[in-house]
């Protein structure tokens, strides 16, 4: 049915921020991690299952595509968690709201942002490089 | 004040007449997912230790590590809380891209299947792993 009513302006006419990129960064993570609940489940029956079962799901999990996407797991998971933190505290009203969006009134808002992606981001690098440091030294 | 009944700020009279407003569970829904969301910020950073302590583990280790009561306990309100958050994300988004009725229809459906079925296996598999594992320590 075409309507004459008039529509809400789309994304174009917005000045780019980072809260647009935290946005959709939350939705593409979330979206992805719901894959990685796949993962978990196909992990869980595996073991639930037999040796056998289970080697082939660690073989997958150590496979160098398996170690790509167990590190964009990982991103995503403390990306989803550090942004999905600060929504919280957000959806709770503190340091939310107009005037808080203006730069000269509260100059953190914007730059927390930042701040989120760039603590996920270091969180998973070291989760990794603990994880590779394990693989490496055979830890038990 | 507005000239037609039943007619409040931007609504237009025949979404009143047709009686299609607010369905009243998007509350509910809003805090389910906030609920889940703080379930899953304790539950996920204990979950990513508990991978970790997985690393290069071999079979027996496994089933020993998630037979653990403490382990099998926390991993099935874990799983749940997953699948239940991502189920509910998941919804929005059909609802969001999605704008042909039959087919969005049939992915809300096949979601709740599908998130259902996910929850499920992973609980049982959890208890099977939790009621053998026994023998692995």
């Amino acid at each position: 049915m075409p309507t004459t009513r008039p529509l809400s302006p789309h994304l174009g006419i917005y000045r780019w921020r980072v809260n647009m990129l935290q946005s959709t960064l939350h939705r593409l993570t979330g979206l992805f991690l719901c894959l990685g609940a796949l993962l978990v489940t196909w992990g869980l029956i595996a073991a639930a299952s037999s040796g056998k079962a289970w080697d082939i799901f660690a073989a997958f999990c150590t496979s160098l595509g398996g170690l790509i996407l167990l590190f964009l797991w990982t991103w995503s998971l403390l990306f989803h968690l550090c942004n999905g933190i600060q929504h919280l505290v957000r959806d709770s009203g503190r340091g939310f709201g107009p005037p808080h969006r203006d730069r000269a009134f509260d100059p953190s808002y914007w730059k927390a942002g930042w701040i989120v992606i760039a603590i996920s981001v270091v969180l998973a690098v070291l989760v990794f490089v603990l994880l590779v440091l394990r693989m490496g030294g055979g830890a038990t | 004040m507005s000239a037609y009944p039943g007619q409040e700020g931007l609504r237009t009279p025949l979404k009143v007449a047709r009686g299609l407003g607010s369905s009243k569970t998007g509350v509910h829904h809003w805090w389910l997912q906030r609920v889940t969301a703080v379930a899953l910020i304790p539950l996920s950073i204990w979950f990513l230790f508990l991978l970790g302590g997985m690393v290069q583990a071999d079979y027996g280790a496994v089933m020993a590590t998630i037979g653990k009561p403490v382990h099998a306990i926390f991993l099935i309100i874990f799983v749940v809380c997953l699948f239940w958050h991502g189920a509910l994300g998941l919804q929005v988004i059909i609802e969001d891209y999605v704008h042909t009725r039959w087919l969005e229809m049939t992915l809300q459906i096949a979601l709740r299947f599908g998130a259902l079925l996910g929850a499920l296996a992973c609980v049982m598999a959890v208890l099977a792993v939790w009621l053998t594992g026994a023998a692995y320590y």
